[in-house]
C-alpha cells in the first residue's frame, strides 16, 4: 500500500485536518490567556469537523460545530469574561518538582505504547458490519444514525435526556448566590 | 480511495498526547478542562475512523453520546469553578489545599 494509491483530494483533506488540529491543540497549550486559548480551542474542534466530514459523518460534523464550536466554547467564553480571569499567573511556578519533564514522558510512552501496539496489529481490526447497510453508499447519513440511536441505543438516548436534566440543575444549584437565604436569616 | 484509517488513528493519538500534557502541566482549572475537551474529541475522532472501517454506525452513535455526556461535564465542571473562583477569587488548582493531609 504505497501513499500513491490514494487521492490526492483525500490526502489535502487529511493534512488540512491534522494541521487545523495539531497547531490549535498545541495553542490551547501555549498561550497564556485563556481568551486566546479558548479561540485555539475552537480551530481545534472545526479540525476535527473537517476529519468527520472526510470519514462521511455528516451529522456528527455539524453537531461538532454547532455544540462544540458553537455553545460549548461560548460557555467557557462566557466563564471567563464572568470571572475576569486574566493572565494566568500560576502557570510559571513549578511546586512539584520535574513535573513537566515526567508529563512528557508519560505521555510520549504512553502515545507511542498505543501507536506501536495498533500498528504491531493492523491497526483496525474486528468484524465488519453486515447487518446494516454500508456507511459510505447508503441512504445517508443522518437516516442511518438516526435509526440507531432511536432503536438500537433509545435506553442510552433516555437517559442523556436524564443526564442533561440533572446538569442543568446541577449547574443552577452551583452557580446560584446565598443571598437569599442570608437576607432571610 | 479515502487515506487509510491508520492515518487518522495516529492523529486522534497524537491529539490525545496533548491534550494529556495539558490536563497534567497547566494550573488552571479552564485551561484543564479545555484540555479534557481535547482528549474527548481525540476519542471522537478515533470512534468515526472505527466506524467507517468497519462501516458500523455504532461507532457515530457513541459519538453522539459522548458529546452530550462532554456538554454536561462541561456546564457542571465549569458550575464548580464559578463556585470556587466566588470563595477563593482564584481558579488555579494549586490553591485548592484544604483536603491536604
Amino acid at each position: 500500500m504505497s501513499a500513491t494509491a490514494y487521492a490526492l483530494p483525500s490526502i489535502v483533506v487529511f493534512v488540512t485536518a491534522a494541521l487545523l488540529i495539531v497547531v490549535g491543540a498545541l495553542g490551547v497549550l501555549a498561550v497564556r490567556n485563556p481568551v486566546h486559548a479558548a479561540l485555539s480551542l475552537i480551530l481545534t474542534l472545526f479540525g476535527v469537523a473537517v476529519a468527520f466530514i472526510a470519514q462521511s459523518a455528516d451529522f456528527l460534523a455539524a453537531v461538532q460545530v454547532i455544540v462544540y464550536a458553537g455553545a460549548i466554547v461560548v460557555l467557557f467564553l462566557f466563564v471567563i469574561m464572568f470571572l475576569g480571569v486574566g493572565r494566568s499567573r500560576h502557570d510559571h511556578v513549578e511546586p512539584l518538582v520535574g513535573q513537566r519533564p515526567l508529563a512528557a514522558l508519560g505521555v510520549v510512552v504512553t502515545v507511542g505504547g498505543v501507536i506501536a501496539l495498533l500498528a504491531s496489529s493492523h491497526w483496525v481490526t474486528g468484524a465488519t458490519s453486515v447487518s446494516g447497510s454500508s456507511l459510505v453508499k447508503g441512504t445517508g447519513n443522518v437516516r442511518q444514525l438516526g435509526t440507531a440511536v432511536f432503536t438500537t441505543y433509545l435506553y442510552a438516548f433516555e437517559a442523556t435526556a436524564a443526564l442533561l436534566v440533572i446538569a442543568v440543575i446541577g449547574a443552577v444549584v452551583l452557580a446560584r448566590r446565598e443571598r437569599v437565604t442570608e437576607e432571610a436569616e | 480511495m479515502n487515506v487509510p484509517a491508520a492515518w487518522y488513528l495516529v492523529l486522534a493519538a497524537v491529539l490525545f498526547g496533548i491534550g494529556a500534557y495539558g490536563l497534567l502541566t497547566r494550573r488552571s482549572a479552564l485551561i484543564m478542562f479545555m484540555c479534557v475537551e481535547l482528549m474527548l474529541n481525540a476519542v471522537n475522532l478515533t470512534f468515526v475512523t472505527f466506524a467507517r472501517t468497519l462501516s458500523d454506525i455504532g461507532g457515530q452513535a457513541s459519538v453522539f453520546f459522548v458529546m452530550v455526556v462532554a456538554a454536561a461535564e462541561v456546564t457542571v465542571g465549569l458550575g464548580i469553578v464559578v463556585a470556587v473562583f466566588r470563595r477563593r477569587h482564584s481558579t488555579s488548582v494549586d490553591e485548592l489545599t484544604e483536603m491536604k493531609g
